[in-house]
């Protein structure tokens, strides 16, 4: 993993980490796309006066060396220094943090652990960071209810820790649960290994309440299954920290399964394996987990776990399956078979838990197996429909000839989430420019396939030019209509996720759907 | 692009310009509900029907909003897949079950398996939306995990056509259960709940439950050996399956007998049914004229008398809201708790947004926002 002194203090193992600058090698900070009203900036002494009336000095930081640490999340390349940073101990310093700024006109970025991948939580030039991280309190755990009430930043595990006592978990399980907390979790609507069958964040979180731009308070969602009005939560969950800021979120808890097993199917072709995926979901099962990992993917791991993993096989499968020992036993049996049948040329099928832990060692340490491989890599995060894994992996071998660059590739299969991870080296001229163009390509190539950018990791600053190709000038401008709904300065967390139109003409890529353009009758150049 | 989408567009954009109202219909069975405006002309989304795109092992179909919903689940089920959540598809004013698949995602309503299984917006993947100026618009997509910029499609799941007419809709699709079977037991409602939220909390393969009148009956579904085993710990009387099915499809569709007397009630204006969305574990509550429990105890129906003014106060106390199904005095203030102020003015503004000429009638759960 490439050393990041940023990091030093928060970065997690297990968590991948993107390339940093070189040494006298700007940071580079992608052109804001341009949601930013227009107005003077505030400078550094202004605000600081100003929340130094609100929060405790203790909790406000601006020198230099106090804001570094916050430059950037897990997205390293993206850099940028806060005016200030906050760290607020209680409800009412957020909504006075929150109102000062607004009456000064200053951009908010809120921010948990910082392990984001796609920079939504880069801090901004002329704004405050918000960071949750002193928000780290389970409330209550209420074992009749199923539902776990927890502050913002407590930390995703931390919640199935919590609630184990009873018998219960939070479902939701991103590689980074050791150290995401739930208020990233809700910007993100992120996912994990078992989403296929346990939902993504959306799925597993009742209420959010948080605060608006200008401090109010705001509740979304409810204790109940549903609340009047429109599901304002559905928006607010995989905001990515635009539309509200969240201090405490109402989570279910899900019955610990008594037992899960797991199945290693090896496969001589990669379009075997594609097809099994298409199988096992058309023979009516739904996996606990469904993940892929290709030939280039698993020799790294195998390196890293040691966990015996076939190194002859084009691909691998997990295949999961968790409930009562009956139903594990009976649906095991239904995978083995529809697994053999669509051509495994291997099954291993775990026989406990330690051994299910050990499949799972190198799936779950896929990105710093992947660090040792290469000086830097850039991971990608697009959906696309199951049926055309195969189709996406063999156009990636194609990539890598025609950008000269490696490329492993570990999927969440049964979502069709795919994480091509791009190996660089970013002292070599040229490369990094190549593993961007790379990427780009998949990304379009994936919404081509009916697909999206971004299956869980976000848009944040780093997909902004690639939303132009999935979304239209009308679907954006709604989509920034949304946005000033919540937030009419257009103060939290501005420039990410949606592009400009302005942006977008000068990215000159088409909005494409489905592999066709949009009104492909007129002309055009 | 289709004629009959690039008419209805059209339709749209002229009303904006003339400054006239539209009300969005499908299969017409949500009109109590909806509240209709007799004067509006109808934007007839009848018109644009079909399943566009169904790949079972993607689970997903793609589905024209004026699809009925019976037809939707029909093609599912040869495919051995369904909608989990059981939305209820409402008989029209000829007794056909009429319920459309956009008037399913612009109402929001889902039946018996809801607190299990989630509801509409957990399963709308994709739509193409048309919004108050006449623009198609298409949010989200084919595919199950999609973090690509505000998740408007499930914004309307519920949304009663203020944000626009849903036209397609992209939906999850799951396995139809290996096994399923009903257990019945006498109880009363305290007990009822309780045992709900200790059955809740293991691992057990509840999948829907019901407390009428001193009765409890539950749904099981999943694996065979886990419905099995369920019912050997849980005990309970077994309903035969077919009774036990028509029991809940008549649930789900509200023809049974607590709607239809509910109903009746109602219509001769002596008293009103209410819907309480509430935390499951809300205690039981002070006795009405009749209560009818889902959802683990997260959705209750009452039959009160029409000038009881408690009801919407006794669940906004428990932390859940009420809204008056039928019956009552007037359309005015009091049939739905209200939104919060800052959520309200959110609400307006992306009216605003969506639909700047107020061209669509939304259904009387959203019409707050007019107000």
């Amino acid at each position: 993993m490439p050393a990041d002194p940023g990091w030093a203090s928060s970065a997690p193992p297990g968590v991948p980490v993107s390339l940093p600058p070189r040494p006298g090698e700007p940071p580079r900070a992608p052109d804001a796309s341009v949601p930013e009203p227009v107005r003077p900036a505030v400078g550094q002494q202004a605000l600081v006066d100003a929340l130094r009336d609100v929060v405790p000095a203790h909790a406000l930081l601006w020198r230099g060396e106090e804001t570094t640490p916050y430059e950037c999340d897990g997205l390293t390349a993206y850099r940028e220094r806060p005016l200030a940073v906050a760290l607020p101990e209680t409800e009412e310093q957020v909504a006075a943090i929150l109102a000062a700024c607004h009456r000064l006109g200053v951009p908010v970025v809120a921010r948990g652990a910082g392990t984001g991948l796609s920079g939504g939580a880069m801090p901004h030039a002329q704004g405050l960071t918000l960071s949750l991280a002193k928000f780290n309190r389970i409330v209550k755990i209420d074992a009749r209810a199923r539902t776990a009430t927890v502050q913002s930043g407590v930390r995703n595990l931390a919640i199935s820790e919590a609630a184990a006592p009873h018998g219960f978990y939070y479902a939701p399980d991103p590689s980074s649960q050791i150290a995401c907390t739930i208020g990233g979790n809700v910007a993100e609507n992120s996912g994990g290994v078992h989403c296929l069958k346990y939902g993504l964040t959306l799925h597993n979180v009742l209420q959010v309440r948080g605060f608006l731009a200008d401090g109010s308070p705001a509740t979304f969602g409810s204790l109940a299954l549903d609340a009047p009005g429109l599901d304002l939560m559905s928006v607010v969950v995989g905001s990515e920290g635009m539309l509200a800021v969240v201090v405490e979120v109402v989570v279910k808890l899900t019955p610990r399964p008594q037992v899960a097993r797991c199945i290693m199917a090896s496969f001589s072709d990669v379009r075997h394996a594609g097809d099994a995926v298409a199988a096992i979901i058309a023979d009516g099962l739904i996996p606990a987990g469904l993940e892929m990992m290709d030939k280039p993917m698993t020799a790294a791991v195998e390196a890293f776990v040691h966990a015996g993993y076939d190194l002859d096989a084009a691909a691998i499968l997990l295949c999961e399956s968790d409930g009562t020992p009956e139903e594990v036993d009976e649906e095991i049996a239904r995978m083995e078979q529809v697994l053999l049948r669509a051509g495994a040329t291997r099954l291993e099928t775990s026989a406990n838990e330690a051994q299910r832990l050990k499949f799972w060692s190198g799936r779950k340490n896929a990105f710093p197996a992947s660090g040792r491989l290469s000086p830097d890599y850039m991971c990608m995060d697009s959906t696309i429909p199951r049926a055309r894994l195969a189709d996406m992996l063999l156009a990636i071998a194609d990539m890598e000839r025609k950008f000269g660059l490696r490329c492993c590739n570990v999927f969440h299969a049964g979502d069709g989430n795919l994480h091509p991870l791009i190996l660089f080296d970013a002292n070599q001229p040229g490369e990094l420019h190549r593993a961007e163009a790379f990427g780009a390509e998949i990304l379009e190539l994936s919404v081509a396939m009916g697909g999206t950018i971004s299956g869980e990791h976000g848009v944040g600053a780093e997909k902004l030019n690639s939303m132009c190709v999935q979304f239209s000038d009308a679907e954006r401008a709604q989509m920034l209509a949304l946005k000033t709904a919540f937030d009419p300065q257009g103060l939290l967390n501005p420039g990410k996720v949606i592009p400009t139109l302005h942006r977008c003409a000068e990215y000159g890529r088409m909005h494409v759907k489905r592999g066709a353009l949009a009104f492909p009758e007129l002309e055009r150049f | 692009m289709n004629d009959t989408l690039i008419g209805l567009a059209e339709r749209v954009r002229q009303a904006a310009a003339a400054k006239a109202i539209l009300r969005i219909r499908g299969g017409s069975t949500k009109q109590a509900m909806a509240g209709v405006i007799s004067d509006a002309a109808t934007l007839d989304m009848r018109a644009y029907s079909g399943i566009v795109d169904y790949a079972p092992s993607e689970l997903v179909v793609t589905a024209r909003a004026g699809t009925p919903l019976v037809e939707l689940e029909r093609v599912l089920a040869e495919r051995g897949q369904c909608l989990p959540f059981d939305p209820p598809r409402f008989a029209d004013a000829d007794g056909r079950l009429a319920g459309t698949v956009g008037g399913m995602v612009a109402s929001g309503l889902a039946g018996p398996g809801r607190a299990a299984v989630g509801g509409v917006r957990d399963y709308v993947l994709g739509v193409l939306l048309l919004n108050g100026r006449g623009d198609l618009m298409h949010f989200g997509g084919q595919v199950m995990k999609n973090v690509a910029g505000y998740d408007v499609a499930r914004l309307t799941a519920g949304s009663w056509g203020a944000l626009g007419a849903i036209c397609e809709v992209s939906l999850k699709v799951l396995p139809m259960p290996v096994a399923t079977t009903t257990l019945r037991f006498d109880m009363r409602q305290a007990e009822a709940l309780e045992s709900l939220h200790a059955w809740a909390g293991q691992p057990l393969p509840l999948n829907a439950s019901v407390w009428w009148r001193e009765t409890l009956a539950i749904r099981l579904r999943g694996a065979q050996a886990a419905v099995e085993s369920a019912v050997r710990r849980l005990g309970g009387e077994v309903i035969p399956p077919d009774i036990g099915g028509a029991f809940w499809e008549g649930l789900r569709d509200q023809r049974d007998e607590f709607f239809i007397e509910a109903r009746a009630a109602a219509q001769r204006e002596n008293s009103a049914l209410w819907r309480l969305s509430l935390p499951p574990t809300t205690p039981v509550l002070p006795s009405f004229l009749d209560t009818l429990i889902e959802w683990g105890g997260a959705q209750r129906w009452i039959v009160a008398p029409a000038e009881d003014t408690l009801v919407m106060h006794r669940a906004e106390r428990a932390g859940g809201s009420a809204f008056r199904v039928s019956g009552g005095v007037g359309d005015g203030a009091g049939y739905a708790t209200p939104l919060a102020p800052a959520l309200l003015a959110i609400h307006r503004r992306l009216r605003d947004s969506f639909d700047p000429h107020r061209v669509f009638v939304p259904g009387r759960p959203m019409r707050f926002q007019d107000s």
